[in-house]
Protein backbone atom coordinates (compact mmCIF):
# COMPACT_ATOMS: atom_id res chain seq x y z
CA UNK A 1 0.00 0.00 0.00
CA UNK A 2 1.48 3.63 -1.29
CA UNK A 3 1.94 5.57 2.01
CA UNK A 4 0.51 8.64 0.70
CA UNK A 5 -3.28 6.11 1.24
CA UNK A 6 -2.74 6.70 5.01
CA UNK A 7 -3.09 9.64 7.26
CA UNK A 8 -0.01 9.84 9.90
CA UNK A 9 -1.44 9.18 13.47
CA UNK A 10 -1.61 11.97 15.87
CA UNK A 11 -0.19 10.77 19.19
CA UNK A 12 -1.01 13.49 21.19
CA UNK A 13 -4.84 12.56 20.42
CA UNK A 14 -4.23 9.47 21.70
CA UNK A 15 -5.26 8.62 25.48
CA UNK A 16 -2.18 7.20 28.32
CA UNK A 17 -1.95 3.52 28.38
CA UNK A 18 -2.52 3.93 31.84
CA UNK A 19 -5.52 4.23 31.95
CA UNK A 20 -5.71 -0.18 30.95
CA UNK A 21 -3.89 -0.55 33.88
CA UNK A 22 -7.44 -0.04 35.61
CA UNK A 23 -9.01 -3.09 33.75
CA UNK A 24 -7.91 -6.30 35.25
CA UNK A 25 -8.94 -8.16 32.61
CA UNK A 26 -6.79 -6.85 30.21
CA UNK A 27 -4.14 -8.40 31.26
CA UNK A 28 -6.18 -12.30 30.95
CA UNK A 29 -4.69 -14.20 28.09
CA UNK A 30 -7.16 -16.38 25.88
CA UNK A 31 -6.73 -19.14 23.82
CA UNK A 32 -3.11 -20.21 24.19
CA UNK A 33 -1.63 -17.76 26.42
CA UNK A 34 -2.30 -14.98 23.78
CA UNK A 35 -2.77 -11.72 25.49
CA UNK A 36 -6.35 -10.78 25.19
CA UNK A 37 -7.61 -7.76 22.39
CA UNK A 38 -10.93 -6.96 23.41
CA UNK A 39 -12.35 -5.54 20.25
CA UNK A 40 -16.26 -6.12 21.27
CA UNK A 41 -16.53 -3.40 23.14
CA UNK A 42 -20.00 -2.24 20.76
CA UNK A 43 -21.54 -5.44 22.07
CA UNK A 44 -20.23 -4.91 26.01
CA UNK A 45 -17.56 -3.36 27.73
CA UNK A 46 -15.13 -3.84 30.51
CA UNK A 47 -14.87 -2.73 34.07
CA UNK A 48 -12.48 -0.99 35.77
CA UNK A 49 -11.51 -1.50 39.28
CA UNK A 50 -13.27 1.84 40.38
CA UNK A 51 -16.49 0.18 38.97
CA UNK A 52 -16.03 -3.09 40.44
CA UNK A 53 -15.10 -1.95 43.70
CA UNK A 54 -17.96 0.71 44.18
CA UNK A 55 -20.06 -2.36 43.74
CA UNK A 56 -18.22 -4.69 46.20
CA UNK A 57 -18.32 -1.82 48.66
CA UNK A 58 -21.89 -1.57 48.35
CA UNK A 59 -22.20 -4.95 48.66
CA UNK A 60 -19.25 -5.57 52.01
CA UNK A 61 -20.86 -1.84 53.47
CA UNK A 62 -24.12 -0.53 52.56
CA UNK A 63 -26.58 -3.26 51.13
CA UNK A 64 -29.93 -2.94 51.77
CA UNK A 65 -33.68 -1.96 49.65
CA UNK A 66 -33.91 1.77 48.60
CA UNK A 67 -36.63 3.78 49.46
CA UNK A 68 -38.18 1.20 52.26
CA UNK A 69 -36.30 0.97 55.36
CA UNK A 70 -36.06 3.81 58.15
CA UNK A 71 -32.29 1.48 59.04
CA UNK A 72 -29.41 2.75 58.47
CA UNK A 73 -28.26 0.45 55.36
CA UNK A 74 -31.32 1.09 53.78
CA UNK A 75 -30.47 5.09 54.35
CA UNK A 76 -26.56 4.43 52.84
CA UNK A 77 -28.20 2.46 49.78
CA UNK A 78 -30.86 5.07 49.03
CA UNK A 79 -28.14 7.83 49.44
CA UNK A 80 -26.10 5.97 46.98
CA UNK A 81 -28.92 5.37 44.77
CA UNK A 82 -30.12 8.61 44.50
CA UNK A 83 -26.36 10.07 44.22
CA UNK A 84 -26.69 7.82 41.08
CA UNK A 85 -28.95 9.62 39.25
CA UNK A 86 -28.33 13.28 40.62
CA UNK A 87 -24.58 11.89 38.67
CA UNK A 88 -26.09 10.46 35.64
CA UNK A 89 -28.30 13.67 35.34
CA UNK A 90 -25.57 15.87 35.31
CA UNK A 91 -23.65 12.99 32.49
CA UNK A 92 -26.41 13.83 30.12
CA UNK A 93 -27.03 17.82 31.23
CA UNK A 94 -30.64 16.46 31.68
CA UNK A 95 -32.58 19.62 33.22
CA UNK A 96 -34.31 17.77 36.09
CA UNK A 97 -32.95 14.82 38.79
CA UNK A 98 -36.19 12.95 38.19
CA UNK A 99 -36.00 12.90 34.34
CA UNK A 100 -33.34 9.96 34.68
CA UNK A 101 -35.92 6.43 34.97
CA UNK A 102 -33.73 3.70 35.93
CA UNK A 103 -34.43 0.80 33.22
CA UNK A 104 -32.57 -2.59 32.80
CA UNK A 105 -30.85 -1.22 30.44
CA UNK A 106 -31.30 0.38 26.95
CA UNK A 107 -34.46 -1.84 25.47
CA UNK A 108 -36.10 -1.47 28.51
CA UNK A 109 -36.33 1.74 28.18
CA UNK A 110 -37.79 2.08 24.56
CA UNK A 111 -39.77 -0.28 25.60
CA UNK A 112 -41.03 1.63 28.48
CA UNK A 113 -41.78 4.43 25.83
CA UNK A 114 -43.42 2.02 23.32
CA UNK A 115 -45.59 1.03 26.25
CA UNK A 116 -46.58 4.01 27.80
CA UNK A 117 -46.67 6.96 25.60
CA UNK A 118 -47.47 4.69 22.41
CA UNK A 119 -50.22 2.89 23.65
CA UNK A 120 -51.07 6.45 25.19
CA UNK A 121 -50.92 8.18 22.09
CA UNK A 122 -50.77 6.22 19.37
CA UNK A 123 -53.78 5.11 16.47
CA UNK A 124 -55.08 3.90 13.44
CA UNK A 125 -53.59 6.46 10.47
CA UNK A 126 -50.53 6.95 12.92
CA UNK A 127 -47.21 6.96 11.76
CA UNK A 128 -43.80 6.11 13.36
CA UNK A 129 -40.83 6.48 11.44
CA UNK A 130 -37.49 4.37 12.02
CA UNK A 131 -34.13 4.28 9.84
CA UNK A 132 -33.15 1.23 8.09
CA UNK A 133 -29.96 0.91 10.36
CA UNK A 134 -31.92 0.05 13.84
CA UNK A 135 -30.71 -2.01 16.37
CA UNK A 136 -33.76 -4.46 17.02
CA UNK A 137 -33.97 -3.12 20.53
CA UNK A 138 -35.26 0.05 18.45
CA UNK A 139 -37.48 -1.77 15.47
CA UNK A 140 -39.36 -4.69 17.25
CA UNK A 141 -40.98 -2.68 19.90
CA UNK A 142 -42.36 -0.11 17.43
CA UNK A 143 -43.87 -3.43 14.97
CA UNK A 144 -45.48 -4.60 18.37
CA UNK A 145 -46.36 -0.94 19.19
CA UNK A 146 -48.37 -0.72 15.16
CA UNK A 147 -49.52 -4.10 15.59
CA UNK A 148 -51.11 -3.17 18.76
CA UNK A 149 -52.51 0.60 17.73
CA UNK A 150 -53.13 0.22 14.10
CA UNK A 151 -50.65 2.60 13.34
CA UNK A 152 -47.63 2.20 10.59
CA UNK A 153 -43.86 1.98 10.37
CA UNK A 154 -41.96 3.83 8.06
CA UNK A 155 -38.59 3.14 7.45
CA UNK A 156 -35.98 5.88 6.45
CA UNK A 157 -33.58 4.95 3.66
CA UNK A 158 -29.78 5.00 3.52
CA UNK A 159 -27.29 6.69 0.79
CA UNK A 160 -24.93 4.57 -0.58
CA UNK A 161 -22.26 4.60 1.90
CA UNK A 162 -24.74 3.85 4.59
CA UNK A 163 -25.60 7.22 5.91
CA UNK A 164 -29.25 8.63 6.50
CA UNK A 165 -30.54 9.82 3.60
CA UNK A 166 -32.22 13.37 4.70
CA UNK A 167 -33.95 13.70 1.85
CA UNK A 168 -36.04 10.12 2.05
CA UNK A 169 -36.12 11.44 6.22
CA UNK A 170 -37.92 14.87 4.92
CA UNK A 171 -40.17 13.14 2.66
CA UNK A 172 -41.22 10.55 5.10
CA UNK A 173 -42.17 13.21 7.69
CA UNK A 174 -46.07 14.53 7.62
CA UNK A 175 -48.77 15.69 10.35
CA UNK A 176 -49.25 11.81 10.29
CA UNK A 177 -45.61 11.40 12.40
CA UNK A 178 -45.78 10.75 16.14
CA UNK A 179 -42.58 9.41 16.56
CA UNK A 180 -39.21 9.13 15.12
CA UNK A 181 -37.16 6.71 16.86
CA UNK A 182 -33.79 7.00 15.96
CA UNK A 183 -30.17 5.75 16.66
CA UNK A 184 -27.49 7.99 17.49
CA UNK A 185 -25.20 5.74 16.18
CA UNK A 186 -25.34 2.68 14.11
CA UNK A 187 -23.58 -0.27 15.87
CA UNK A 188 -23.14 -2.19 13.00
CA UNK A 189 -22.29 0.91 10.30
CA UNK A 190 -20.84 2.77 13.05
CA UNK A 191 -22.43 6.26 11.41
CA UNK A 192 -22.90 9.11 13.77
CA UNK A 193 -26.38 10.51 12.94
CA UNK A 194 -26.69 14.01 12.21
CA UNK A 195 -29.15 14.44 15.20
CA UNK A 196 -29.66 17.90 15.63
CA UNK A 197 -30.96 17.86 12.47
CA UNK A 198 -33.18 14.68 12.62
CA UNK A 199 -34.80 16.70 16.19
CA UNK A 200 -35.39 20.05 14.47
CA UNK A 201 -37.08 18.94 11.29
CA UNK A 202 -38.98 16.35 13.80
CA UNK A 203 -40.46 18.72 15.82
CA UNK A 204 -41.10 21.35 12.97
CA UNK A 205 -43.32 18.82 11.79
CA UNK A 206 -45.16 17.97 15.31
CA UNK A 207 -43.65 14.63 16.04
CA UNK A 208 -41.48 13.61 19.47
CA UNK A 209 -37.97 11.80 18.82
CA UNK A 210 -36.62 8.86 20.56
CA UNK A 211 -33.34 8.62 20.38
CA UNK A 212 -31.40 5.09 20.96
CA UNK A 213 -27.92 6.61 22.55
CA UNK A 214 -26.76 3.13 23.45
CA UNK A 215 -23.40 3.82 21.24
CA UNK A 216 -23.10 7.22 21.58
CA UNK A 217 -23.34 8.16 25.59
CA UNK A 218 -20.14 5.95 26.63
CA UNK A 219 -18.48 7.50 23.28
CA UNK A 220 -18.96 11.25 23.15
CA UNK A 221 -20.84 14.25 25.04
CA UNK A 222 -24.23 13.93 25.40
CA UNK A 223 -26.32 16.90 26.32
CA UNK A 224 -30.37 16.45 26.19
CA UNK A 225 -30.90 19.36 26.59
CA UNK A 226 -28.76 21.09 23.52
CA UNK A 227 -29.84 18.21 21.10
CA UNK A 228 -34.07 18.45 22.79
CA UNK A 229 -34.96 15.28 22.09
CA UNK A 230 -37.75 14.02 24.27
CA UNK A 231 -36.66 10.31 24.91
CA UNK A 232 -33.44 8.90 25.17
CA UNK A 233 -32.07 5.54 26.18
CA UNK A 234 -28.72 4.43 26.76
CA UNK A 235 -27.59 0.84 28.85
CA UNK A 236 -24.89 0.91 31.51
CA UNK A 237 -22.67 -1.85 30.46
CA UNK A 238 -21.83 -0.26 27.55
CA UNK A 239 -19.89 2.32 29.12
CA UNK A 240 -17.65 0.56 31.81
CA UNK A 241 -20.84 -0.02 33.35
CA UNK A 242 -22.87 -3.63 34.37
CA UNK A 243 -25.45 -5.16 32.82
CA UNK A 244 -28.86 -4.82 34.11
CA UNK A 245 -28.97 -1.32 34.88
CA UNK A 246 -29.50 1.35 31.88
CA UNK A 247 -31.46 4.90 31.95
CA UNK A 248 -34.27 6.39 30.11
CA UNK A 249 -34.44 10.09 30.11
CA UNK A 250 -37.78 12.20 29.04
CA UNK A 251 -38.35 15.66 29.42
CA UNK A 252 -40.44 16.20 32.14
CA UNK A 253 -44.11 17.52 31.00
CA UNK A 254 -44.18 14.37 28.94
CA UNK A 255 -42.94 11.55 31.94
CA UNK A 256 -45.99 13.08 33.90
CA UNK A 257 -48.59 12.98 31.14
CA UNK A 258 -47.48 9.24 30.90
CA UNK A 259 -49.16 6.19 32.30
CA UNK A 260 -47.20 4.05 34.35
CA UNK A 261 -45.70 0.91 32.69
CA UNK A 262 -44.82 -1.63 34.88
CA UNK A 263 -47.02 -2.16 38.43
CA UNK A 264 -45.87 -2.80 41.48
CA UNK A 265 -44.03 -1.47 44.56
CA UNK A 266 -42.36 1.77 44.47
CA UNK A 267 -44.49 3.51 41.59
CA UNK A 268 -47.50 3.75 43.34
CA UNK A 269 -48.75 6.40 46.06
CA UNK A 270 -51.67 4.92 47.34
CA UNK A 271 -53.09 1.67 46.61
CA UNK A 272 -56.56 0.31 47.37
CA UNK A 273 -57.80 -2.90 46.90
CA UNK A 274 -59.16 -2.21 43.57
CA UNK A 275 -57.35 1.03 42.58
CA UNK A 276 -53.86 3.15 43.29
CA UNK A 277 -52.62 5.86 42.30
CA UNK A 278 -49.25 6.29 41.18
CA UNK A 279 -45.94 7.39 42.50
CA UNK A 280 -44.24 10.62 41.06
CA UNK A 281 -41.92 11.45 38.60
CA UNK A 282 -39.06 9.65 39.01
CA UNK A 283 -40.61 6.21 41.05
CA UNK A 284 -43.61 6.18 38.56
CA UNK A 285 -41.43 4.49 36.14
CA UNK A 286 -39.62 2.31 38.61
CA UNK A 287 -41.65 -0.54 39.99
CA UNK A 288 -40.56 -3.10 42.09
CA UNK A 289 -36.84 -3.28 43.68
CA UNK A 290 -34.63 -1.53 41.22
CA UNK A 291 -30.83 -2.98 40.37
CA UNK A 292 -29.47 -0.93 43.13
CA UNK A 293 -25.97 -1.88 43.05
CA UNK A 294 -25.79 -2.10 39.51
CA UNK A 295 -26.99 1.75 39.52
CA UNK A 296 -24.31 2.34 42.05
CA UNK A 297 -21.92 0.75 39.44
CA UNK A 298 -22.77 2.60 36.52
CA UNK A 299 -22.57 5.87 38.54
CA UNK A 300 -19.03 4.92 39.31
CA UNK A 301 -18.98 4.25 35.63
CA UNK A 302 -19.66 7.63 34.68
CA UNK A 303 -17.33 9.62 37.01
CA UNK A 304 -14.20 7.10 35.81
CA UNK A 305 -15.77 8.56 31.90
CA UNK A 306 -15.96 12.00 33.06
CA UNK A 307 -12.40 11.35 34.85
CA UNK A 308 -10.78 10.62 31.34
CA UNK A 309 -13.30 12.94 29.39
CA UNK A 310 -15.49 12.31 26.53
CA UNK A 311 -13.99 14.88 24.37
CA UNK A 312 -10.95 12.70 24.90
CA UNK A 313 -12.24 9.14 24.48
CA UNK A 314 -13.97 10.32 20.86
CA UNK A 315 -10.88 11.66 19.82
CA UNK A 316 -8.89 8.39 20.86
CA UNK A 317 -11.20 6.51 18.93
CA UNK A 318 -10.97 8.97 16.07
CA UNK A 319 -7.62 8.16 15.92
CA UNK A 320 -7.52 4.11 16.54
CA UNK A 321 -10.71 3.84 13.82
CA UNK A 322 -9.40 5.96 10.96
CA UNK A 323 -6.13 3.98 11.27
CA UNK A 324 -7.69 0.59 10.72
CA UNK A 325 -10.12 2.01 8.74
CA UNK A 326 -6.89 2.89 6.10
CA UNK A 327 -5.13 -0.15 6.07
CA UNK A 328 -8.00 -2.79 5.92
CA UNK A 329 -9.85 -1.09 3.08
CA UNK A 330 -7.00 -1.59 0.37
CA UNK A 331 -7.88 -5.76 1.37
CA UNK A 332 -8.75 -7.48 -1.30
CA UNK A 333 -12.23 -8.83 -1.09
CA UNK A 334 -13.14 -7.17 1.79
CA UNK A 335 -15.64 -4.68 1.79
CA UNK A 336 -16.47 -2.08 4.97
CA UNK A 337 -20.01 -1.64 5.87
CA UNK A 338 -20.84 2.67 5.78
CA UNK A 339 -19.18 5.63 5.82
CA UNK A 340 -15.60 6.94 5.70
CA UNK A 341 -13.87 7.66 8.88
CA UNK A 342 -14.85 11.30 9.32
CA UNK A 343 -18.53 10.16 9.50
CA UNK A 344 -18.26 7.38 11.72
CA UNK A 345 -17.77 6.38 15.84
CA UNK A 346 -15.29 3.75 16.91
CA UNK A 347 -16.25 0.84 14.80
CA UNK A 348 -15.75 -1.35 11.99
CA UNK A 349 -18.07 -3.81 10.17
CA UNK A 350 -16.93 -5.98 7.26
CA UNK A 351 -17.68 -8.22 5.01
CA UNK A 352 -15.44 -10.66 2.89
CA UNK A 353 -16.51 -11.87 -0.01
CA UNK A 354 -15.67 -15.56 0.18
CA UNK A 355 -14.93 -15.86 3.95
CA UNK A 356 -17.81 -16.19 6.43
CA UNK A 357 -17.74 -13.96 9.86
CA UNK A 358 -17.73 -17.01 11.40
CA UNK A 359 -14.00 -17.69 10.33
CA UNK A 360 -12.24 -14.28 10.98
CA UNK A 361 -13.88 -14.22 14.52
CA UNK A 362 -12.78 -18.12 15.00
CA UNK A 363 -9.12 -17.65 13.80
CA UNK A 364 -8.61 -14.07 15.35
CA UNK A 365 -10.05 -15.40 18.81
CA UNK A 366 -7.55 -18.90 18.81
CA UNK A 367 -4.39 -17.69 16.83
CA UNK A 368 -4.64 -14.04 17.80
CA UNK A 369 -6.46 -13.33 21.15
CA UNK A 370 -8.41 -11.20 19.21
CA UNK A 371 -12.05 -10.51 20.30
CA UNK A 372 -14.31 -9.13 17.84
CA UNK A 373 -18.03 -10.28 16.59
CA UNK A 374 -19.08 -12.34 14.19
CA UNK A 375 -22.69 -12.44 13.11
CA UNK A 376 -25.88 -9.54 12.58
CA UNK A 377 -25.46 -7.61 15.27
CA UNK A 378 -28.72 -7.35 16.04
CA UNK A 379 -29.87 -5.52 12.92
CA UNK A 380 -31.14 -8.45 10.27
CA UNK A 381 -32.93 -5.61 8.33
CA UNK A 382 -29.86 -3.54 7.39
CA UNK A 383 -27.53 -6.59 6.82
CA UNK A 384 -30.73 -8.15 4.19
CA UNK A 385 -30.88 -4.28 2.75
CA UNK A 386 -27.12 -4.62 2.09
CA UNK A 387 -27.39 -8.43 0.63
CA UNK A 388 -25.49 -10.18 3.38
CA UNK A 389 -26.66 -12.51 6.42
CA UNK A 390 -23.39 -11.78 8.74
CA UNK A 391 -20.52 -9.15 9.52
CA UNK A 392 -17.47 -9.03 11.33
CA UNK A 393 -16.94 -6.12 13.45
CA UNK A 394 -14.38 -4.67 15.68
CA UNK A 395 -15.27 -1.79 18.45
CA UNK A 396 -13.23 0.14 20.10
CA UNK A 397 -12.69 2.09 23.29
CA UNK A 398 -10.53 4.15 25.34
CA UNK A 399 -8.26 1.35 26.38
CA UNK A 400 -7.71 -0.18 22.97
CA UNK A 401 -3.94 0.86 21.55
CA UNK A 402 -2.64 1.01 17.81
CA UNK A 403 -0.69 -2.28 18.53
CA UNK A 404 -3.83 -3.96 19.46
CA UNK A 405 -5.14 -2.41 16.12
CA UNK A 406 -2.51 -3.75 14.17
CA UNK A 407 -2.70 -7.42 16.04
CA UNK A 408 -6.13 -7.16 14.86
CA UNK A 409 -5.19 -6.64 10.97
CA UNK A 410 -2.62 -9.16 10.99
CA UNK A 411 -5.40 -11.47 11.92
CA UNK A 412 -7.35 -10.42 9.70
CA UNK A 413 -4.71 -10.66 6.47
CA UNK A 414 -3.63 -14.39 7.67
CA UNK A 415 -7.49 -15.24 7.87
CA UNK A 416 -8.07 -13.92 4.19
CA UNK A 417 -4.87 -16.52 3.39
CA UNK A 418 -5.40 -19.18 5.15
CA UNK A 419 -9.07 -19.49 3.51
CA UNK A 420 -8.16 -18.67 -0.21
CA UNK A 421 -8.94 -20.85 -2.56
CA UNK A 422 -6.23 -23.49 -3.35
CA UNK A 423 -7.51 -25.79 -5.64
CA UNK A 424 -8.52 -28.56 -3.00
CA UNK A 425 -9.72 -31.91 -3.65
CA UNK A 426 -11.85 -33.89 -1.46
CA UNK A 427 -10.38 -37.65 -1.35
CA UNK A 428 -12.94 -39.62 -3.23
CA UNK A 429 -14.26 -42.94 -1.93
CA UNK A 430 -15.52 -44.23 -5.11
CA UNK A 431 -13.91 -43.14 -7.98
CA UNK A 432 -17.74 -42.40 -10.02
CA UNK A 433 -18.88 -39.61 -7.08
CA UNK B 1 0.89 -30.50 19.08
CA UNK B 2 -1.66 -28.66 16.90
CA UNK B 3 -3.76 -25.77 18.68
CA UNK B 4 -7.52 -26.09 19.14
CA UNK B 5 -7.43 -23.66 15.21
CA UNK B 6 -5.62 -26.33 13.47
CA UNK B 7 -8.37 -28.93 14.30
CA UNK B 8 -11.10 -26.61 13.92
CA UNK B 9 -9.88 -26.65 10.35
CA UNK B 10 -8.19 -29.91 9.61
CA UNK B 11 -7.05 -30.07 5.66
CA UNK B 12 -10.34 -32.95 4.98
CA UNK B 13 -12.97 -30.15 6.08
CA UNK B 14 -11.16 -27.75 3.95
CA UNK B 15 -11.03 -29.82 1.25
CA UNK B 16 -15.24 -30.93 1.65
CA UNK B 17 -15.94 -27.10 1.79
CA UNK B 18 -13.86 -25.79 -1.35
CA UNK B 19 -14.57 -29.32 -3.28
CA UNK B 20 -18.03 -30.34 -1.91
CA UNK B 21 -19.66 -33.77 -2.38
CA UNK B 22 -23.17 -33.60 -4.24
CA UNK B 23 -23.42 -29.38 -3.69
CA UNK B 24 -26.27 -28.08 -6.50
CA UNK B 25 -29.89 -29.47 -7.25
CA UNK B 26 -31.03 -32.36 -7.90
CA UNK B 27 -34.01 -33.07 -10.90
CA UNK B 28 -35.76 -35.89 -9.34
CA UNK B 29 -35.65 -35.20 -5.47
CA UNK B 30 -38.67 -36.45 -3.89
CA UNK B 31 -37.98 -34.79 -0.84
CA UNK B 32 -36.34 -31.69 0.24
CA UNK B 33 -35.70 -29.32 3.58
CA UNK B 34 -34.17 -26.41 4.16
CA UNK B 35 -33.25 -24.51 6.89
CA UNK B 36 -31.06 -21.33 8.81
CA UNK B 37 -29.53 -21.04 11.95
CA UNK B 38 -30.58 -17.58 12.66
CA UNK B 39 -27.59 -16.41 14.96
CA UNK B 40 -25.36 -16.22 12.08
CA UNK B 41 -27.58 -17.09 8.57
CA UNK B 42 -25.80 -20.02 8.07
CA UNK B 43 -28.45 -21.63 4.75
CA UNK B 44 -28.50 -25.35 3.96
CA UNK B 45 -31.00 -26.60 2.02
CA UNK B 46 -30.97 -31.10 1.51
CA UNK B 47 -32.79 -32.43 -1.49
CA UNK B 48 -33.46 -36.35 -1.48
CA UNK B 49 -34.44 -38.79 -4.39
CA UNK B 50 -35.63 -41.99 -2.22
CA UNK B 51 -36.90 -44.75 -3.80
CA UNK B 52 -40.60 -46.85 -2.47
CA UNK B 53 -37.87 -49.53 -0.11
CA UNK B 54 -36.63 -46.21 1.85
CA UNK B 55 -33.41 -46.24 -0.17
CA UNK B 56 -31.39 -43.10 -0.49
CA UNK B 57 -31.53 -43.03 -4.65
CA UNK B 58 -29.41 -39.83 -4.53
CA UNK B 59 -29.24 -36.67 -2.74
CA UNK B 60 -28.15 -32.92 -2.98
CA UNK B 61 -27.06 -29.77 -0.89
CA UNK B 62 -26.81 -25.96 -1.44
CA UNK B 63 -26.30 -23.68 1.00
CA UNK B 64 -24.62 -20.70 2.06
CA UNK B 65 -22.56 -20.00 5.33
CA UNK B 66 -18.89 -20.88 7.14
CA UNK B 67 -16.82 -23.66 6.65
CA UNK B 68 -18.06 -25.58 9.41
CA UNK B 69 -21.80 -25.65 8.20
CA UNK B 70 -21.22 -25.88 4.32
CA UNK B 71 -18.10 -28.68 4.88
CA UNK B 72 -20.52 -30.60 7.67
CA UNK B 73 -23.42 -30.94 5.28
CA UNK B 74 -20.91 -32.19 2.32
CA UNK B 75 -19.34 -34.63 4.85
CA UNK B 76 -23.41 -35.82 5.88
CA UNK B 77 -23.76 -36.27 2.47
CA UNK B 78 -20.94 -38.40 1.56
CA UNK B 79 -21.70 -39.96 4.35
CA UNK B 80 -25.29 -41.19 4.01
CA UNK B 81 -24.92 -41.80 0.20
CA UNK B 82 -26.34 -45.29 -0.69
CA UNK B 83 -27.69 -45.89 2.51
CA UNK B 84 -31.64 -45.85 3.72
CA UNK B 85 -34.34 -43.62 5.61
CA UNK B 86 -33.83 -45.45 8.73
CA UNK B 87 -29.61 -44.76 8.53
CA UNK B 88 -30.61 -41.08 8.73
CA UNK B 89 -32.51 -41.63 11.56
CA UNK B 90 -30.26 -43.45 13.41
CA UNK B 91 -27.54 -41.06 12.66
CA UNK B 92 -27.63 -39.10 15.74
CA UNK B 93 -26.67 -35.45 16.49
CA UNK B 94 -23.73 -37.28 18.71
CA UNK B 95 -22.82 -39.05 15.59
CA UNK B 96 -22.71 -35.65 13.19
CA UNK B 97 -20.33 -33.60 15.60
CA UNK B 98 -18.24 -37.60 15.44
CA UNK B 99 -18.37 -37.08 11.73
CA UNK B 100 -17.26 -33.63 11.38
CA UNK B 101 -14.40 -34.89 14.47
CA UNK B 102 -12.85 -31.76 15.79
CA UNK B 103 -14.06 -30.04 19.03
CA UNK B 104 -16.77 -27.47 18.86
CA UNK B 105 -17.97 -24.72 21.32
CA UNK B 106 -21.86 -25.05 21.65
CA UNK B 107 -21.47 -22.13 19.06
CA UNK B 108 -19.90 -23.78 16.54
CA UNK B 109 -22.00 -27.02 17.41
CA UNK B 110 -24.86 -24.96 15.87
CA UNK B 111 -23.62 -24.39 11.95
CA UNK B 112 -22.24 -28.40 12.46
CA UNK B 113 -25.91 -29.76 13.27
CA UNK B 114 -27.53 -27.39 10.93
CA UNK B 115 -27.48 -29.57 8.07
CA UNK B 116 -28.01 -32.84 10.22
CA UNK B 117 -31.31 -31.02 11.40
CA UNK B 118 -31.94 -31.18 7.73
CA UNK B 119 -31.69 -34.03 6.45
CA UNK B 120 -33.81 -35.05 9.68
CA UNK B 121 -36.41 -33.03 8.44
CA UNK B 122 -36.23 -33.69 4.71
CA UNK B 123 -37.34 -36.92 5.07
CA UNK B 124 -40.34 -36.05 6.42
CA UNK B 125 -40.99 -33.50 3.73
CA UNK B 126 -42.07 -35.16 0.31
CA UNK B 127 -41.33 -32.21 -2.38
CA UNK B 128 -45.32 -32.62 -3.62
CA UNK B 129 -46.36 -30.97 -0.18
CA UNK B 130 -43.97 -28.36 0.58
CA UNK B 131 -42.95 -25.19 -1.58
CA UNK B 132 -40.03 -23.87 0.15
CA UNK B 133 -38.06 -23.60 -3.20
Amino acid sequence: MPASATTPIDSSQLLSPKWRADFPILSEEVGHGRPLVFLDNAASTQHPRQVIDAMRDVYERDYANVHRGIHTLSERSTELYEQAREKCRAFINARHFHEVIFTSGATASINTVARSWGDANVGPGDEILVTIMEHHSNLVPWQQLAARTGATLRHVRMTGDGRLNMQSYAELLSERTKLVAVVSISNTLGTINPMREIIQQAHAAGALVLVDAAQSVPHMTTDVQALDCDFLAFSGHKMLGPSGVGVLYGKEALLDAMPPFLGGGSMINEVQLDTFTPAELPAKFEAGTPPIVPVIGMSAAVDYLQNVGLEAIHRHEQQLTRYCFERLETTEGLCILGPAPEHRAGLISFAFDRIHSHEFAQVLNDQFGVAVRAGHHCTQPLHRVMGITASTRASFYLYNTLEEVDQFLEGVAAVTKMFAPRGRKRKRKKPDE
Amino acid sequence: MPSDEEELYQEHILDHYEDPFHRGHLAGATHAHADKNPLCGDVVRIELQLDDAGKIVDLYFDGQGCVISQASASMLLEEMYGKTVDDIKQFSAEDMLKLYGPRLTPNRQKCCLLSWKVIQGAIHSPVDSNDER
